[in-house]
């Protein structure tokens, strides 16, 4: 069977690529938005964190012996944690200043964290396992299916559903909409804000480490990992808008599909692809798909 | 009468907003239970008085005392735990939750808060409009909401910042009839008029405030007799 000339199971493969890296695009600019909402802060570092999980993930295999599964509990935590640590001694003395400090510090952060695993592990990327449980392929009929790319969609999609839920439906998720809308008056109200600030970009940064470990057994783990993805990732931002936590997730997937498809269909346009749309979207809607305009 | 207790103490606070000084040794004493209204004309330093308390400006100095503890140094979220209940002269309901999120958006900040019901009983067009979106509500209706959300937390004072601004005249009176029920179930207000003829009949003492200062004071029996006067000087 084929669709405009191109048999069934090829054009699947790469639905299912692009669904791949549509899962990590909506990890990433969901946690980006989160904490652009919260902390007006355009978090340039998430890539070199999102590289650093990565990272965790193999030292903890090769030397301490730390399975995939805890890695990917245990790892988004250090990650948070050293989120927390950022905010704290760094982020929260550029709240009142132009977006542009913010940016401009966790541009300077993600230069220092790619350094240091360039200097100490190269880069010529790092092999990670699949883990055993998820090796193998499933046959669907119509196409062979790695069974760790289902995972990725799947747990992915789940983590980024989970978030959506507690922020648009639950009083934790009304204490942050409010902080986010007019933080003063939600801090008069009786809510810490400054702690919820600081644990929004734990856990926007810990989204990433988790994504992190997720890519470690699909890509190589490299020191150039993060800074390949990111800037993919702000053009989904820019696409999106910044407005909404449903629009990133479905821009981000949304975005993995075009690109997938477009390899199957023009593939000199694939790496590009993502851009020429930023730039009509940004031409037709500058606020982005999902933004509001100001 | 029991000697009244002095539930806030404002004593030489001034306050700024970065460089600017806006308060100059405020001066005033609300009781408990008690209903005191700031007067004053437009940039008078009203709405910063009632920040200020919060810890909302900028640099301040001077004491604020609530029931008896300092709170000057406190940030703003002890404060409001204290038990103080702020409802903001732009009413502030967020656009991002609905009108029942709004309301039930203020965490506990002391018992016996009013219940849902109740507060739906006192103002039946929220439990209408519950699943709109706050900022669909009007005018009067997001003026209830302000008021309604601080009446859930158990806050026992109450700092209004010109709830009557803007609003219909027969909303206005709705308002003052809810915060004749708020003094009878016991709340302290601190209620933030230009509008005299609304604060008049609702304040038990009332304080001018002119340039960040409190410049007259004046209690129940002496309000008919200054009526005139302060029409004049709030330009009303
Ligand atoms: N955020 C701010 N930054 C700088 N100055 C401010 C700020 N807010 C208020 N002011 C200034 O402080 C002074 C007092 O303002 P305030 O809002 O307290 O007055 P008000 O008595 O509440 O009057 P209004 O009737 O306008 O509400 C004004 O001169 C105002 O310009
Ligand atoms: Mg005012």
């Amino acid at each position: 069977m084929e669709i405009f000339g191109v048999p069934l199971p090829a054009l699947m493969g790469q639905l299912m690529l692009g669904l791949v890296s549509g899962s990590f695009y909506a990890m990433l600019s969901l946690g980006l938005a989160v904490i652009f909402g919260m902390l007006n802060i355009i978090n340039f570092a998430h890539g070199a964190l999102y590289m650093a999980g990565a990272f965790l993930a193999w030292m903890g295999l090769t030397y301490w012996g730390i399975s995939y599964w805890w890695s990917l509990l245990l790892v988004p935590l250090a990650v948070g944690l050293i989120g927390v640590v950022i905010e704290r001694t760094m982020l929260q003395w550029l709240y009142k200043l132009d977006h542009l400090y913010g940016l401009l510090l966790t541009f300077g952060l993600a230069l220092v964290i790619e350094g240091l695993f360039r200097y100490q592990y190269g880069v010529s990327g790092l092999p990670y396992a699949i883990p055993d449980e998820l090796s193998g392929a499933l046959n669907l009929g119509f196409m062979f299916l790695p069974k760790y790319r289902a995972w990725i969609i799947g747990v992915s999609l789940t983590v980024c559903l989970a978030t959506w839920f507690i922020i648009e439906k639950t009083q934790l998720g009304a204490y942050l909409r409010a902080a986010t809308e007019n933080p003063q008056l939600t801090q008069a109200f009786g809510i810490n804000v400054p702690l919820m600030v600081m644990l929004t970009y734990g856990f926007g940064v810990g989204l990433a480490g988790f994504a992190g470990v997720l890519a470690a057994p699909a890509f190589q783990v490299s020191p150039l990992m993060g800074s390949n993805l990111i800037i993919v990732v702000f053009a989904v931002v820019v696409i999106g808008g910044m407005g909404s936590i449903l629009g990133s997730i479905l821009t981000g997937l949304g975005l993995g599909v075009i690109e997938g498809l477009t390899k199957v269909f023009y593939a000199e346009a694939s790496s590009t692809v993502v851009f020429i749309i930023m730039a009509i979207v940004l031409l037709l809607r500058p606020a982005g798909l999902f933004g509001k305009e100001k | 009468m029991a000697k009244p207790t002095e539930y806030l103490r404002v004593t030489g606070l001034h306050a700024f907003y970065g460089e600017s000084h806006i308060l100059h040794g405020m001066d005033f004493v609300v009781n408990r239970g008690e209903c005191v209204s700031l007067l004053g004309r437009n940039g008078a330093g009203r709405t910063t008085t009632l920040r200020a308390i919060l810890g909302l400006t900028g640099k301040r100095s001077g004491s604020v005392m609530m029931n008896g503890r300092e709170i000057i140094g406190m940030p703003p979220h002890r404060i409001a735990r204290l038990g103080i209940g702020y409802c903001p002269e732009e009413r502030g309901i967020y656009a991002s939750l609905s009108c029942e999120e709004n309301l039930l958006l203020p965490p506990q900040v002391g018992s016996a808060g009013m219940s849902l019901d109740e507060i739906y009983a006192m103002f039946p067009n929220l439990a209408e409009r519950r699943h709109s979106q706050g900022t669909r509500l009007s005018g009067g209706e997001q003026q209830m909401l302000a008021m309604a959300r601080i009446l859930r937390t158990g806050a026992k004072l109450l700092l209004l910042d010109e709830i009557s601004e803007g609003l219909a005249p027969v909303i206005v009176q709705k308002l003052g009839q809810i915060i004749r029920q708020l003094k009878e179930k016991g709340f302290t207000i601190l209620l933030v008029e230009q509008n005299f003829r609304f604060a008049a009949p609702l304040a038990d003492r009332m304080y001018v405030v002119e340039h960040g200062q409190i410049a007259a004071e004046i209690h129940q029996h002496e309000i008919e007799e200054k009526r005139e006067f302060l029409q004049e000087f709030l330009g009303v």
